[in-house]
């Protein structure tokens, strides 16, 4: 079907300009490595430059050693700061492989359309991109108010944006952080504990004696002080339970392994909360003095079990008594992981809740080894006119059907975008910053008809990510280490700061976000929230405030202050009043209850795999975030395609091989772009395949991982709304094998 | 003095930081690399074992590369670091038919290349950077002459094993179990 935005592979479109800047760059893109007799330069011949991290969300801040012809040869930790402690993981020692990517945006680019219909891009300057899109903005304002310009949002840039529209007079935003990833446990820990766990999580895993982990795979995911934590851990001797349908990395590492079957693990955690009161070995002291509910919840768990879960969860009730137990002898020094991308079968924020509850009997939250907490450095805002109140915002658009949601809901913005879903209010244009909506959301048909629905789409990105093709004006950003941004103030253990400044100037027609920002909103009127030349003149005002200035910092990059707050842990029998409702830890919610919620968990079965299909289960990999490092040449180097994990029985009796390519069809008849090859492994249950997520990417001008390997997204049409937040469900989809390549009908994007 | 590394099989997790570190800090020519990431499964699901090695040259005290090298491009420095003098290979490739771990590639530029433990690092009192940089520190490196080294440390009170130990290399990665 034809849509009035086609999608536009940019390599294919717009023929002569594209095609010219990529040979034109082709010499300067490759120089970095491989230059004859160019070994190792010691570390006294560069110059190293402040950064932190933005390869993903932990934000570690780091070195950028520039050498004398002005290339960035590494980036290297900062021994200070406390998310890498000096060590990056590979995605940020491999960071600078995104600055060199010869596949970047390089110049503003605009949607045309030719006499005959087709679509292309064309080559623009900022002058002319940026108008463009100041002037959709008025043009929007003006026909149905600054709230239908919608946002979605990711990262550092995606902040510069919001400050955009919300000095334009929009809310109406929404980031897949939320919905498609930890919203549930936001949501869960708020209402049991009155607080949020954060980013990076309270989580004292250095100091523990029990690390719990439900689904939840450090080690492949590179949430790098966590990982560092754990190897500590380890080195103390703490037990490690870890529960997965899968041997991930972590379970690998683990005392015990808990091999659950999917979709149960609620039942699992239950029967835990069942032996830890049955057998009265929860912290009573604790237990008594700060939380909420005992009553309630040992009625509520009577019935539940390890002889009850084990017909449920497959894990044999000894097992599961013996693991409570393990728990119980190391509290409170007991970290039951929160986890981070939660958004399983829908019932998501009840099991973060009863993750949640068990961490409370356990008498963990604010103690040694449990989850301490936590402080951050409060960094003054720059100066500027209030923002204006918008007349709704991303929590009208829907009536408020998701009362306990904390941040936008990306679905919802997508439905708000479609007339014909009806909502209250609707969203007419789209800006999109740090996310690459068509592989982080689930839902694809959903996103496309959202995407075909808006008047206008502006994008800004480092890449020609597969969002880019939906674009009518792509923004080409600087990479984080050619730019200026927001100083990093995360919670920790120690309060503190982090600077990034740019290492080299931006390659290419490049601009950074907050510059981006501010010209759209110098045209819009907006000078007085972005009363700047430099961002630089911003942060060294903040810094000040602080007590540093910018010149101090870039030398340090990292900053400590003394916590304010009181101790990281509670004292001994301290009183201490939570933000709930009733003040304690409510093992029984308040908060759900009230809004007709269960007020404790109960475990819901969910549907299992048709015969011949298998249940996706995806995760990450590692050396890669999300899809935005799949074309990044040093992290392609260590892992260039995904593969789908298959049992060695379910391969017998597919006849499947070792690399042998599959496509993939899930339980409502859509089939990826591309073939995946089959990887035969023990560590997946016979039930379930496994996939690294982030791959099968759609858009030619991505050289490097084009069409190498599958996209699970794809495979994830059957959304489980959670209906508490909102959050989306995605594990509830279920595939099978088609071993030769399929015709064109019912594959995605093979236009 | 006798360098030497210790890889702590029961902390990697094999995410390849050590791969990337020694790509940037040796300018290692992309789709090559000195050093690489092996996962061994056991068993049959759910008895399993999976063991992460993180693997480079074995710096052997008995390198049948140098032995082999017919211009001596390939030599012991100091501390027993194999390296490879590049403007004297000449590329002929015997050094990596004898290598038993597989540690050598044929440079682009025409030579033989390999991990040097991070020789430039290690003359200045730092540490390769493979070592500097992972994240769960399970790579140990140091002399194995000196008892408070951190790869005598590592290896004093832990069961370890060497790779490939009936080839007789003598090989100097010691990994901990």
């Amino acid at each position: 079907m034809k849509t009035r935005r086609d999608f536009i592979k940019i390599s294919t479109a717009g023929a002569g300009a594209a095609a010219l800047s990529f040979k034109a760059f082709g010499s300067e893109g490759f120089s970095l490595f491989g230059s004859k007799s160019d070994g190792p330069v010691s570390d006294e011949d560069l110059t190293p430059y402040a950064t932190y991290c933005e390869v993903c969300f932990w934000k570690c801040a780091g070195w950028a050693y520039v050498d004398k012809s002005g290339r960035i040869r590494k980036v290297i930790g900062n021994q200070d700061d406390p998310h890498c402690n000096g060590r990056l993981c590979p995605r940020g020692t491999g960071g600078v492989g995104m600055v060199y990517d010869e596949d970047r945006l390089k110049t503003p680019l605009i949607r045309e359309t030719r006499s005959d219909g087709s679509q292309y891009f064309r080559e623009a300057s900022w002058e002319e991109a940026l108008d463009k899109v100041a002037n959709k903005m008025k043009e929007v304002k003006e026909k149905h108010g600054p709230e239908a310009f919608g946002l979605f949002n990711h990262g550092t840039p995606g902040a510069m944006l919001e400050h955009l529209l919300r000095a334009y007079g929009s809310e109406s935003n929404a980031e897949p952080a939320f919905a498609n990833c930890r919203g549930p446990r936001s949501s869960a820990f708020y209402s049991t504990y009155g607080a949020y766990v954060g980013s990076p999580e309270n989580t004292d895993i250095r100091d523990t004696k029990c690390l719990v982990l439900i689904g939840s795979h450090i080690g492949e995911n590179m949430h790098n002080s966590q990982v560092q934590e754990m190897s500590e851990a380890i080195d103390n001797g703490a037990t490690i339970i870890t529960v997965d349908p899968r041997l991930s990395t972590a379970a690998a590492h683990s005392q015990y392994w808990l091999p659950i079957k999917p979709a149960t693990d609620i039942a699992l955690i239950m029967a835990w909360i069942n032996v830890l009161v049955n057998e009265g070995l929860y912290n009573k002291e604790y237990v008594e003095k700060y939380t909420f509910g005992l009553d309630y919840l040992k009625d509520h768990v009577k019935t539940m079990t390890p002889e009850w879960a084990y017909g449920i969860t497959t894990i044999e009730p000894e097992m599961i008594r013996r693991t409570a137990r393990a728990m119980a002898s190391a509290a409170p020094a007991v970290v039951v992981h929160p986890g981070r991308h939660v958004v399983w079968y829908g019932d998501d924020t009840q099991r973060s809740r009863a993750l949640a509850i068990l961490a409370a009997l356990l008498g963990s939250w604010g103690k040694r080894g449990g989850f301490y907490f936590p402080e951050g450095v409060s960094v003054p805002k720059f100066p500027h006119p209030h923002y204006p109140e918008p007349e709704w915002t991303w929590k009208d658009w829907n009536d408020g059907k998701f009362p306990l949601a904390t941040m936008g809901i990306t679905t919802e913005l997508l439905k708000a975008s479609i007339p014909g879903y009806n909502y209250k209010h609707q969203v007419k244009a789209w800006l999109v910053a740090g996310t690459n909506l068509p592989l982080s959301m689930p839902d694809k048909p959903l996103f496309k008809e959202a995407a075909a629905s808006v008047e206008f789409i502006a994008v800004m990105d480092t890449m020609p990510m597969d969002i880019t093709g939906y674009a009518d004006v792509v923004l080409p950003e600087a990479t984080y280490l050619e730019r200026y941004d927001a100083i990093r103030s995360a919670p920790n253990r120690e309060p503190n700061i982090a600077l990034r400044m740019p290492a080299i100037k931006p390659m290419y027609d490049s601009k950074p976000g907050w510059w981006i920002a501010k010209q759209i909103g110098e045209r819009l009127g907006l000078h007085d929230y972005f009363n700047y030349n430099d961002y630089s003149e911003v942060i060294d005002w903040q810094l000040k405030q602080l007590g540093t200035s910018l010149e101090e910092m870039k030398k340090v990059g990292v900053k400590k202050y003394p916590r304010k707050s009181g101790p990281l842990y509670l004292g001994d029998g301290e009183d201490f009043t939570f933000n709930t409702n009733t003040g304690k830890i409510e093992l029984y919610s308040t908060d759900f209850a009230d809004h007709g919620f269960d007020p404790m968990p109960k475990f819901t079965k969910h549907p299992e795999p048709p015969q011949n299909f298998y249940r996706l289960i995806y995760g990450r990999a590692p050396m890669h975030t999300f899809s935005r490092t799949s074309n990044n040449h040093n992290l392609w180097d260590l892992m260039s395609e995904n593969s789908v994990w298959v049992n060695p029985k379910v391969a017998d009796l597919w006849q499947l091989k070792k690399g042998q390519e599959v496509w993939l069809k899930n339980q409502d008849g859509h089939v990826t772009s591309f073939p995946v090859k089959v990887r035969v492994t023990e560590r997946i249950r016979w039930d379930s395949v496994y996939m690294v997520h982030g791959f099968g990417h759609n858009n030619k001008k991505l050289s490097r991982t084009f069409g190498r390997g599958a996209s699970d997204t794809e495979m994830i049409t059957n959304v489980v709304v959670d209906p508490i937040m909102g959050g989306t469900g995605m594990r509830g989809n279920f595939i099978t094998f088609l071993t030769e390549e399929p015709a064109l009908e019912g594959k995605e994007d093979k236009a | 003095m006798r360098y030497a590394m210790a890889i702590d099989t029961n902390k990697c997790v094999g995410c390849g930081d050590c791969v990337v570190a020694c790509q940037t800090e040796n300018n290692v020519p992309h789709g090559y690399c000195r050093d690489w990431i092996v996962e061994s499964v056991d068993g049959t699901y759910p008895s399993l074992s999976l063991e992460f090695r993180s693997e480079r040259c074995n710096h052997c005290d008995n390198s049948p590369c140098v032995r082999c090298c017919p211009t001596g491009a390939s030599h012991i420095e100091e501390g027993g670091i194999v390296t490879v003098t590049h403007n004297k290979c000449i590329g002929c490739g015997a050094c990596i038919e004898s290598c038993p771990y597989d540690a050598r590639y044929s440079h682009p530029d025409g030579y033989v290349d390999k991990c040097t433990f991070c020789l430039h690092r290690v003359q200045k009192g730092q540490k390769p950077a493979c070592v500097e940089v992972c994240p769960t520190k399970c790579l140990h490196f140091g002399d194995l002459d000196d008892p408070n080294s951190d790869v005598s440390l590592a290896i004093k009170d832990r069961k370890w094993k060497v790779l490939a130990p009936e080839a007789g290399t003598d090989p100097q990665l010691y990994f901990l179990t």
